[in-house]
């Protein structure tokens, strides 16, 4: 035993050499072991812990009792509040100093703007330059925008969607909370939704298909419908919208609009990149079959971000379609 | 133009690509398909680092019909495309490596979610190294930020979900900084091209123009970025990021998601605004002294852990901070001795992470130390891989790790006394610390243990673990043996890089 238990002159060999063992047994000879028993305790017994420690973690942030966490917040929120007084300061200093808004000789008003506006229509064949801008002159961006939404709505079903098989093992069929996913009969809502979703979706599809013409695009026109279909899952419920949009649909949908984009792109670019000619045909500005590939684009964003937003929503409130 | 300068682009679109399709496929047939793809990205690479290599030049390609700055565009050199290469091997490596973790710790039905995610960030990656735009590095960095966070919470426990919060807001803080940066920038020169960008640097310097809202926009693009990449003391994030998401995610996130940051500001720095101009208001000077910092500070974390793959994390900001002292010396020949340690970084680190699994795997999962004792003989391969990676980080002769010391060491010698004696003293020190601690874990899993209670894991049952370690051995002997290729080849890139 007198080994186990050495002397104190060796302390120093010994912090190393627990140091390469990669444990502090404090316990070690000093006492004896047992086998802790299981665990087992009343209600009452656990509300009193948990009082306990609710109590232990008040006084633990108790500021007149422990001064050491005091510092800590003086500390902490004296130097968060300069740091961030600092921050805004050279920020507004920067701001000040930048070119002055609206002057006609700032740098940002140069040939590449002038481009976009003077020939624009003509090269790209839209109407709306915005749209043209996005969609052809820098398309590359605008795809990697719609694989953002893509790549944040599969982190979100990575994060939420319910694991169907361990809930079957579970055997939790029937969710005793189903209901409360369902809507309250709400004959204002359900009234009120009757007239308006259509309108909505109509609507949403005009300012997609109508994106190279006049105001609007895949990413408004997608937020609308987006926002019409979460309308009506609220009103008449997840059932009902389930009828023709389930998570197979969002798949696919998805899938259809970013191969559609990818594959288009792709052959453009190639063809750009390569002085190659495109069959791609501009047709006359203002049509609504009009402006090559960016009619199809539009499609494709709009289809993109009605998917993800819909796909938000049931994943937040739902955990599944 | 030749055929084969369509390299850059046909890596980025397959690798999007890939990332739109594995969203539809099964778990095996997202796994089979992300493999192919990642090996003929990795191919087609090889074959453009050769011709560029070859002939020495750098080229831009039109992302359109439209000429940049108009349209986007991509530009292609020496050191972008051995860059890609090296990106593309060590994440098939990683892959194969820890797949086999990738079933016992992820759900069956959200795997196939895995790979969409991976593609996805290997697009990014792609696009980071090629872009010259820096509008279209922002698009890019945002995917890679929330491809990085599904990577680390695709295990779901608890201390995955909270280092992703972590990673969420902290990376989201390096974004908006990036954003803001970028903004001030583009209001100032008026374009979002890098060459042009740099053009218009060059003329309002020379005027005197604008002298604080240039040197605000670089350091705001700075630390948005030092913070993504886990500069000390932005690394909060890391430990547990690293330490407990599954093993082909921290060896990725380690060795390729923050490389590709780094190799994001050195494109800033050398492309866009110009390393004279960056020395000049000295912002080297303080990458420098947080890069010295985060060398003695990640090693101190690093010795203090009692948890494996959390040591081999905290060993990561140690690192990170000898890239940046690279960086903050400015010469031409600290920015070689960066490049390749980014290099030896991503080739070691994947080894260690990937080595660490095989032996938690047959020490009952558990990644204590004591737990650990003796792992070196019940997997063999995974000792000779961890041996290998600890040894390469310490700076041992014919690994990698010891040429990226040498090379930061003859760098600093080329600096004035401050720079260098700091320099020398601080590697020197991290080198002895870096060498306590993992000579203690080589130490620990080779003490034997009489009647262990865990089973020894044969080479027979994991043939294919085995030969990625091997293969990564290969990797870092190869980097350490033909160090002198490795530097030329590097040395051309930068010449034309700028």
């Amino acid at each position: 035993m007198s080994k186990l238990r050495p002397s104190h002159k060796d302390k120093r060999a010994i912090s190393f050499q627990e140091w390469m063992d990669g444990s502090v047994d404090p316990y070690l000879g000093n006492l004896e072991m047992k086998p802790q028993e299981l665990k087992q305790e009343t209600r009452e017994q656990f509300e009193e812990r948990m009082q306990d420690y609710a109590r232990m973690n008040a006084q633990l942030y108790d500021t007149e009792k422990n001064t050491g966490v005091k510092l800590f917040r003086v500390v902490f929120q004296i130097t968060s509040v300069i740091w961030v007084l600092l921050l805004i300061g050279i920020l507004l200093l920067t701001v000040s100093h930048l070119p002055p808004n609206g002057n006609p000789d700032n740098p940002a008003n140069n040939e590449v703007s002038q481009r976009y506006i003077e020939r624009g229509l003509q090269e790209t064949g839209a109407v709306n330059i915005v749209t043209g801008m996005i969609l052809d002159y820098r398309a590359f961006d605008t795809f990697g925008e719609s694989n953002v939404l893509f790549v944040a709505t599969i982190t979100v079903l990575i994060l939420l969607r319910k694991n169907k098989k361990m809930h079957n093992e579970l055997d939790m069929k029937e969710d005793p909370d189903e209901e409360k996913y369902e809507p309250e009969s709400d004959n204002i809502l359900k009234t009120v939704a009757k007239v308006l979703v259509p309108v909505i979706f109509v609507f949403g599809l005009y300012v997609i298909l109508n994106g190279h013409l006049g105001p609007g695009g895949g990413f408004s026109g997608g937020a609308i419908m987006g926002a019409g279909l979460i309308l009506y899952s609220i009103t008449f419920g997840f059932e009902k919208t389930e009828r023709f949009f389930t998570e197979k649909t969002y798949k696919w949908l998805s899938f259809i609009a970013l191969t559609v984009y990818c594959v288009s792109k792709a052959y453009s670019f190639y063809t750009g990149a390569n002085g190659l000619h495109s069959i791609i045909p501009l047709g006359t500005p203002g049509a609504i079959l009009s402006s090559g590939l960016i009619f199809v684009l539009n499609i494709c964003v709009g289809m993109v971000v009605t998917c993800t937003m819909y796909a938000f929503y049931a994943m937040f409130r739902k955990g599944e379609f | 133009m030749a055929f084969y300068q369509n390299i850059p682009f046909f890596s980025i679109f397959l690798a999007m690509f890939a990332g739109t399709v594995s969203s539809v496929l099964k778990r095996k047939a997202a796994r089979i398909f992300n493999i192919i793809v990642i090996s003929s990205i990795m191919i087609a690479s090889a074959v453009l680092a050769v011709f560029l290599y070859r002939e020495g030049i750098s080229y831009t390609f039109m992302m359109g019909h439209f000429p940049a700055p108009w349209g986007n565009e991509i530009r292609a050199g020496v050191l972008e495309a051995g860059m890609a290469l090296f990106f593309c091997v060590i994440m098939l490596l990683s892959m194969l490596g820890g797949h086999h973790k990738l079933d016992e710790e992820v759900e069956e039905t959200k795997q196939n979610l895995y790979y969409v995610v991976v593609n996805l960030l290997l697009s990014s990656l792609l696009a980071m190294i090629y872009t010259n735009d820096l509008f279209t590095a922002y698009v890019f960095v945002e995917i890679n930020t929330i491809a990085a966070c599904g990577l680390i919470m695709i295990r779901q426990i608890g201390r995955t979900i909270e280092a992703a919060v972590r990673y969420m807001i902290m990376s989201l803080l390096g974004s908006g900084l990036f954003l803001v940066g970028l903004v001030v920038l583009y209001d100032l020169t008026g374009h979002l091209l890098m060459s042009n960008i740099r053009e218009a640097v060059t003329s309002i310097t020379a005027n005197g123009e604008y002298t604080i809202p240039l040197l605000v926009s670089i350091s705001l693009m700075s630390a948005g970025l030092a913070i993504k990449s886990a500069l000390f003391p932005f690394h909060a994030w890391l430990p547990d990021a690293y330490g407990y998401s599954t093993a082909s995610s921290a060896a990725m996130l380690s060795s390729l998601v923050s490389k590709g940051y780094i190799f994001l500001l050195i494109k800033i720095y050398y492309r866009v605004i110009g390393i004279d101009l960056i020395r000049s208001y000295r912002l080297t000077d303080v990458l420098f002294i947080f890069g010295l910092a985060g060398m003695i500070f990640g090693s101190l974390s690093a010795i203090k852990e009692n948890d494996i793959r959390r040591m081999i994390a905290y060993s990561s900001v140690a690192q990170i901070g000898y890239i940046y002292m690279g960086i903050g010396m400015g010469t031409q020949a600290a920015m070689l001795a960066s490049v390749y340690h980014i290099l030896m970084h991503g080739a070691t680190k994947s080894l260690l992470f990937i080595a660490a699994i095989g032996l938690t795997d047959v020490s009952g999962y558990s990644r204590q130390f004591i737990q650990i004792t003796g792992a070196g003989y019940r997997n063999k391969i995974a000792g000779i891989g961890f041996t290998v990676g600890a040894l390469s980080m310490v700076g041992f002769p014919g690994f990698s790790g010891f040429i990226s010391k040498l090379l930061f060491a003859q760098a600093a010698l080329q600096n004035n006394t401050g720079k260098m004696l700091s320099a020398l003293i601080v590697l020197g020190i991290s080198t002895i610390l870096n060498a306590i601690y993992f000579m203690k874990t080589v130490i620990r899993i080779y003490t034997p243990v009489k009647d262990s209670e865990y089973p020894v894991r044969p080479l027979k049952e994991q043939k294919l673990y085995a030969t990625v370690i091997v293969a990564f051995v290969i990797c870092n002997l190869f980097l350490g043996l033909a160090s002198v290729f490795i530097e030329e080849w590097i040395q051309k890139g930068l010449a034309i890089f700028g």
